[in-house]
């Protein structure tokens, strides 16, 4: 019954996510958001790997490559961000229409 | 941990929210443990609260400008239905993982051997996706510095190229005397 529980909180945690991606007007809140969903997936991954592989941990070696990509994508967002906002001086998503037309 | 995640995307001042996220990073890191994996902890601690997090803060205090987002028509209706589609989807996945049974295996966790299993995952059967990893590693750092780089306007002239080569106090000498020439002139 362990298993539901962590796997409940990831899916919350992963719902709270979206809201914030879908919700957020300031482009580095946005980033976090994909943060928090990002780590919803790794307590998913986590929890598998402990209850249902405890020996070949497949499930944290999964974990590891997410937090190498989640940390390589912070890092090209957060250099994005930047960029629009010297190029736009704003950091309101709803501005953001470089690719819009 | 939730009220914490809530926080992260309710919070009106970015800078809370940030320090919110590491908190709940730290949670998360806490939770590794309950299951058993500590180098997954670790790695957790370094690279998101450590890296991550730090990241975030760097950006919000390059970008921290005290602006008021112009009101968008529907904002309420539009967070109302977001939060009506994100609740929806909490009940369909809450609803699949209670019903699901699982195959939970009976065999004893690994325990601290955990890093010697994932150093033979890397280098054996996952080879491939960790130098794949590298790699994505080294493109997202070149990336970032060309995308974050300040691009200066070459407008360089003759004379500027000519003092570039000289100490810092040179040039000022030189504006002085040219400066100190008209006047007597």
């Amino acid at each position: 019954m362990q298993l539901e529980y962590y796997l409940l909180l990831a899916a919350a945690l992963f719902c709270i996510g979206v809201f914030g991606l879908v919700t957020s007007r300031n482009a580095i809140r946005v980033l976090m958001s994909i943060e928090l969903m990002l780590n919803a997936v790794n307590i998913n991954l986590m929890a598998f790997s402990n209850y249902l592989d405890p020996q070949g941990i497949k499930g944290q070696v999964f974990a590891v490559f997410v937090i190498t990509i989640a940390a390589a994508e912070a890092a090209v967002g957060l250099a994005i961000v930047l960029s629009i906002y010297r190029n736009r001086d704003t950091v309101d998503m709803e501005q953001f229409n470089l690719l819009k037309w | 941990m939730l009220a914490a995640a809530l926080g992260v995307v309710l919070l009106s001042s970015i800078v809370y929210s940030a320090f919110l996220l590491g908190l709940v990073f730290l949670s998360i890191a806490g939770f590794y443990i309950l299951l058993n994996a500590g180098f997954v902890a670790a790695a957790q601690v370094l690279v998101y609260v450590g890296a991550v997090n730090v990241l975030i803060l760097f950006g919000i205090m390059l970008v921290n400008k005290q602006e008021d987002f112009r009101p968008l028509p529907h904002a309420l209706l539009g967070k109302l239905a977001t939060g009506a589609v994100c609740a929806g989807l909490f009940a369909l996945l809450g609803t699949t993982v209670v019903s699901t049974p699982w195959a939970i295996s009976s065999e004893v966790a690994i325990g601290d051997r955990a890093i010697e299993a994932i150093g033979m995952h890397f280098f054996s059967d996952f080879l491939l996706p960790f130098e794949l990893a590298s790699v994505l590693l080294l493109i997202a750092l070149v990336g970032a510095i060309i995308l974050a780089r300040r691009e200066f306007i070459p407008d360089l002239d003759a004379a500027a190229e000519e003092q570039v080569l000289t100490l810092p106090e040179r040039p000022r000498e030189l504006v002085a005397a040219g400066v100190n020439e008209s006047d007597s002139e």
